[in-house]
């Protein structure tokens, strides 16, 4: 079987050399294509289809809105990417995307797109939990993330090498963190400088001297499953979901939908749903605060 | 046309797609790189005041040298102590341990270059940084960064030894024993002597492996950009740079990753070059 294939094959070949070449090259070309592709990214998006992408705070709480939205609405496809939150918006400007997933409000040089809050977030600092630490004021914050003090016995705690876990250029966690502090990123003096939450949970957790920041839904999920951080409070407020709730909690942060002027069609109708009381159970089960709705 | 051009212009074309892909990888990387290259310039990659590329317009600062630096400094180390693990462990699996245990330790060589690197850099946050850090905080190192591409590495450079050890005829071997040399002189003067190349090629592979990983590298460096002056200090690799920036990075930020995987590109395509040239050199 396998020798007459082969026998019908060259016979061919001599038939239509110029096809067979085409054979031999058309490998190497889809190849070339797809290089090319995967460098500029997105095809077009169909009816039933949304593509998402944006902050990777926000993007687990949208794929678990998304999986559930899908079981409820057959038929329709939601692609849920996590890429940061100034990706997501220069993304969904420059339509590669239909929603844009941010874990901050949208600044002044971003007019002209429309935000839609889903849950409130805030960032808060973890230390190991065996630190005796019970609350920095952020002048000493600052001096820890600046270099100036380095250990924990200049704040009247027992001596100890400080080590700073600080966040990788890019994410909006590590912008409003400065922000907040009133810190310039190239005065921060980091020991360790981790990409996603996990990484740096995980990072805190394997030190005793060392302080981070995270987000607080990430933060209390990860304290909950017994990895051996705490939540310092931040200005005598408490980090967790019950201040963020009332809204006291100082350095917090709307998680939003980000679209091109008012959304339509399929895309409004998924924004509704994440906005609806329907889903207010998987944003709390990540330890988010549903959103007020306006 | 007969059988044998058919299989000539099929080897032809696969030699053609491999090199048309590495081509197309260096053009790819080239095409992106160009803009910041023309508009950052060249000399600021390597002179700017720290690597801060996010800041407002005009203002972003790119210096790549302190993680070129980190990713010599940690492919150099790791294979400074994988070296000569991994040909002492294949001469002690050929030549001194019993054969049942020689095969078995073998087998778990192979098991190791099987393990994938996300497993090593997790083990090595959760246990070997905290061991370090116990020791000389932070603990996310150099050092802990070539332990890590060492136990990586290890395996490639054993096995490969091992392969040109096996490789070399049984005549040496006995002509050496004739001359009534000792195990450890025929080793030494003969084995070793007929294994170089083999042994070169392993240790070349591990090198660019090392030189490229980046899963566990980002794990266990600490990432912080700046020339350590110490093994217990930080320190970021040009691939680690690209995986926590890439995904999060827009504009002359992301343009300056796409250098630095020119950068490490060329950085590879050099330590190739040398190394072929000291195999001739000793061949």
């Amino acid at each position: 079987m396998k020798l007459a294939w082969r026998r019908r094959h060259v016979d061919g070949g001599r038939k239509y050399p110029l096809t067979r070449y085409q054979q031999y090259l058309r490998g190497p070309l889809f190849m070339a294509a797809l290089l090319v592709l995967s460098g500029c990214g997105q095809g077009e998006p169909t009816a039933g289809k949304l593509l998402i992408a944006g902050s990777s705070t926000v993007a687990p709480l949208v794929a678990e809105i998304a999986a559930r939205f899908e079981a409820e609405h057959p038929g329709t496809e939601i692609d849920v990417q996590a890429g940061g939150s100034s990706r997501g918006i220069a993304d969904v400007r420059r339509g590669l995307i239909d929603i844009g997933a941010a874990s901050r409000a949208l600044g002044p040089g971003e007019a002209g797109l429309t935000e839609h809050a889903i849950a409130r977030d805030g960032i808060a600092l973890i230390v190991h939990r065996s630190n005796p630490v019970t609350t920095l004021e952020a002048a000493q914050v600052r001096a820890i993330y600046t270099g100036r003090t380095d250990d924990w016995g200049t704040l009247g705690l027992p001596a100890g090498p400080i080590t700073v876990v600080n966040k990788a250029d890019g994410r909006a966690t590590l912008t409003l963190f400065l922000a907040h502090f009133d810190l310039d990123a190239p005065d921060v003096v980091p020991d360790v400088v981790v990409g996603h939450n996990m990484q740096g949970i995980q990072s805190v957790a394997g030190n005793p001297g060392a302080i981070g920041y995270v987000s607080i839904g990430a933060g209390e999920q990860e304290a909950a499953r017994g990895q051996p951080i705490r939540l310092l409070p931040m200005n005598g407020i408490s980090a967790d979901s019950d201040s963020l709730r009332d809204g006291r909690y100082p350095l917090s942060r709307p998680l939003n939908l980000i679209t091109p002027g008012e959304p339509t069609g399929l895309a409004r109708r998924f924004i509704d749903y994440a906005q609806s009381p329907a889903v207010h159970d998987l944003v709390r089960q990540l330890h988010f605060v549903p959103a007020e709705r306006p | 046309m007969n059988a044998d051009r058919i299989l000539a212009m099929g080897l032809r074309a696969g030699a053609a797609l491999a090199g048309l892909l590495m081509a197309l990888i260096f053009v790819f990387m080239l095409k992106e790189s160009a803009l910041s290259l023309r508009e950052i310039g060249v000399w600021r990659f390597a002179s700017d005041a720290g690597w801060h590329p996010t800041a407002d317009a005009g203002a972003g600062r790119f210096n790549l040298l302190p993680m070129l630096i980190g990713t010599l400094l940690t492919t150099v180390g790791a294979i400074v102590i994988a070296a000569p693990l991994g040909l002492l462990s294949a001469l002690f699996c050929r030549f001194y341990a019993p054969p049942v245990l020689g095969s078995l330790y073998r087998r778990l060589i192979e098991l190791l270059a099987g393990v994938p690197s996300v497993i090593y850099g997790f083990w090595g946050l959760v246990v070997l940084v905290p061991l370090i850090g116990a020791w000389q905080p932070p603990g996310a190192s150099l050092l802990a960064g070539m332990l890590i591409l060492a136990v990586m590495i290890l395996p490639t450079v054993a096995l490969f030894a091992d392969a040109a050890l096996g490789a070399v005829p049984a005549d040496h071997l006995r002509a050496a024993a004739a001359l009534g040399l000792t195990r450890g002189a025929i080793i030494t003067g003969v084995l070793l002597p007929a294994a170089r190349p083999g042994i070169g090629t392993g240790l070349l592979l591990a090198v660019g492996r090392a030189a490229g990983e980046t899963m566990a590298v980002l794990m266990v460096c600490g990432n912080v950009v700046q020339i350590p002056a110490q093994l217990t200090e930080p320190v970021r690799t040009l691939t680690a740079n690209i995986a926590l920036e890439m995904a999060y990075a827009l504009g002359d930020h992301r343009g300056a990753l796409y250098v630095t995987g020119l950068l490490l590109l060329l950085l590879v395509t050099l330590l190739v070059g040398a190394s072929a040239r000291l195999q001739r050199a000793h061949g």
